[in-house]
């Protein structure tokens, strides 16, 4: 029996997408949080929290409304020439990184935090300029935090179901992604098909947990000989 | 205008810093004072890691409204603070890189040997001894080729041996280079080996600044320096004694004996005479072990405590301090402006 790969692939290109882009935005997002003290930063930080908590429909059916022909977004996406965002894979990309943006931005949060005042004062009295030092001190002694993110942010996207079904819907090659694909197998009883693709998720998430422990097992100086 | 002029203040809580010092461009002043007095504070804001309102002057030029890294400084802190992504090179490159070639006045390789750094340049840093790791900072700050070189008790974490394995490269530091050094300390050992200028912190303010020999003498200080209170005196080395392990100390005042410690004739040396080795008589006492008897002035008494006085003396032009009991203060009449002699039972020699 011929294995369905497009479902495999988009989902792919689509969690990969989603980690590239949530790496870019959450990045400044989660340095900010860790320096400011501004007031704003606590109701941020629960905006950004706000997907670990909700029900993923919930956040796909406001998405719709946002980014539909009538939201605000989906009126201001069509002014652009791009029309309607739902139902696209660019939607898709939009509504993941919304799900995922607490995968990323926390984990680099707390490894920016982790990094405490001191290298910084030091990178200043080095003649690092605060840019400079961000690139060459920050983002180095941050590591295993963006291992940490970008794996999250990559499974999280693979295992999401309840966003895409909202706002995605089952376009093959466009937003048929793996889960939706299993859903559907399970539907129409195909359960040798539904086997195949959860073991093989499965497989996945084992082989990506493992990972995150193996790299920030050895970058973590304590493990070192 | 080679000196270095801060007056500056800041507010931390309810601590509050108001720097007034006029320092000379070349040479270590120490600032000096118990914890909580603000020195590390002081030193933060010369850095520009502490923000100040004022105004900061290096050899004329305005550094008050530059941020850091457009300071010209080499700090080294307390914990020596290596960068834990890099080893040992990158550390020492990480300053000299950001720097014009133009500009660096200091050759790695240099600061490298000079600091005995040369087999542990591919290391990790967390694979460092507390003294290496310190060697390390030291070298990374010098290869900044700063104007102003500022430490922050960079010896204070660091146990007895290690103390002893950096206190000579601090001190090579001196002879060496012309760069300007203000060193934070609670030590008065530190003071006694590395400072020329002294400043002494109360209360987030510099109540005495000068010369080492000049302040460290004074009497009428608030910070209460208990078996650490006595002088420094600068002083050369003019006759060896064979026969007895001797050598003779000269400084303007007066002569010394002290410990033959191996120098030669000519060495320059410090003095380190503490108050509480420094006994007062009305006259040359012969019948006594005590070779270092000196005709003195009494210059100023002051009561240290109930029970104890501390006498300011005066050697010709060099200042020496005694601690004696109030009673023996009583007992000899003893007053400002007399004329007696001084028995003092040890010298620290500093080479």
């Amino acid at each position: 029996m011929p294995i369905d790969w497009q479902p495999i692939l988009l989902t792919g290109k689509l969690a990969a997408t989603t980690t590239l882009l949530l790496l870019l935005t959450g990045t400044p997002l989660a340095w900010w949080l860790a320096r400011t003290r501004h007031w704003m930063r606590h109701p941020i930080a629960a905006v950004v929290a706000l997907p670990l908590v909700l029900p993923p429909t919930v956040i796909g059916f406001y998405l719709l409304v946002l980014l539909g022909p009538h939201g605000p977004l989906g009126t201001f996406t069509t002014s652009l020439g791009f029309g309607t965002l739902p139902f696209t894979f660019s939607g898709l990309v939009i509504g993941s990184m919304v799900y995922s943006l607490p995968f990323v931005v926390q984990p680099l949060q707390n490894a920016f935090e982790a990094i405490g005042p001191h290298p910084f004062e030091v990178a200043a009295t080095l003649r690092a300029s605060p840019r400079d030092t961000f690139f060459h001190v920050a983002v180095p002694l941050a590591r295993p935090g963006f291992l940490t993110a970008a794996v999250l942010a990559f499974a999280h996207t693979v295992g999401e179901f309840g966003v895409v079904l909202m706002i995605g819907g089952n376009i093959p090659g466009e937003t048929r992604v793996l889960s939706i694909a299993i859903y559907d197998h399970v539907e129409s009883l195909e359960y040798t098909q539904a086997h195949l693709l959860s073991a093989g998720m499965m497989s996945f998430a084992f082989l990506v947990v493992l990972s995150v422990y193996l790299l920030n097992g050895r970058t973590n100086p304590r493990n070192r000989t | 205008m080679s000196g270095i002029i801060a007056r500056l203040n800041t507010r931390i809580g309810d601590f509050s810093l108001d720097l007034d010092l006029t320092l000379p461009g070349q040479g270590i002043t120490v600032l000096f004072g118990p914890s909580g007095c603000g020195k590390t504070t002081a030193l933060r804001c010369l850095a520009g890691l502490q923000p100040s309102q004022g105004e900061f002057y290096v050899a004329g030029e305005p550094w008050h409204s530059r941020p850091t890294h457009q300071r010209q400084i080499g700090m080294v802190f307390q914990e020596s603070r290596l960068f834990a992504h890099l080893d040992v090179r990158g550390n020492l490159e990480f300053g000299f890189r950001r720097i014009p070639q133009e500009e660096r006045r200091i050759d790695f390789e240099h600061a490298v040997t000079w600091l005995g750094l040369q087999n542990l340049l591919d290391r990790r840093t967390d694979h460092l001894s507390g003294g290496e790791r310190q060697r390390v900072s030291i070298a990374r700050a010098l290869l900044t080729s700063p104007r102003l070189l500022l430490m922050d008790e960079p010896l204070s974490a660091l146990d007895q041996r290690s103390k002893q394995e950096i206190l000579p490269y601090l001190e090579r530091l001196h002879a060496k280079l012309a760069i300007p050094v203000i060193y934070v300390t609670h030590s008065p050992d530190e003071v006694a080996r590395l400072a020329d200028h002294l400043v002494l912190m109360h209360q987030g303010r510099a109540v005495a600044s000068g010369p080492l020999s000049e302040v460290w003498a004074r009497i009428d200080l608030p910070i209460p320096l208990g078996d650490d209170h006595g002088v420094v005196i600068n002083a050369e080395i003019v006759e060896l004694d064979s026969r007895w392990h001797l050598a003779l100390a000269a400084f303007p005042g007066g002569r010394l004996w002290v410990r033959d410690a191996a120098l030669p004739v000519g060495s320059k040396v410090r003095l380190r005479v503490l108050a509480r080795d420094v006994s007062l008589a009305l006259q040359h006492n012969e019948g006594t072990s005590i070779l270092n008897l000196l005709p003195a002035d009494v210059v100023e008494i002051r009561e240290e405590t109930p029970a104890q006085r501390l006498v300011r003396l005066q050697l010709g032009a060099t200042p020496l301090v005694a601690r004696i009991t109030a009673r023996s203060q009583h007992m000899l009449g003893l007053h400002e402006g007399q004329s007696l002699w001084v028995q003092i039972k040890s010298v620290a020699i500093i080479p």
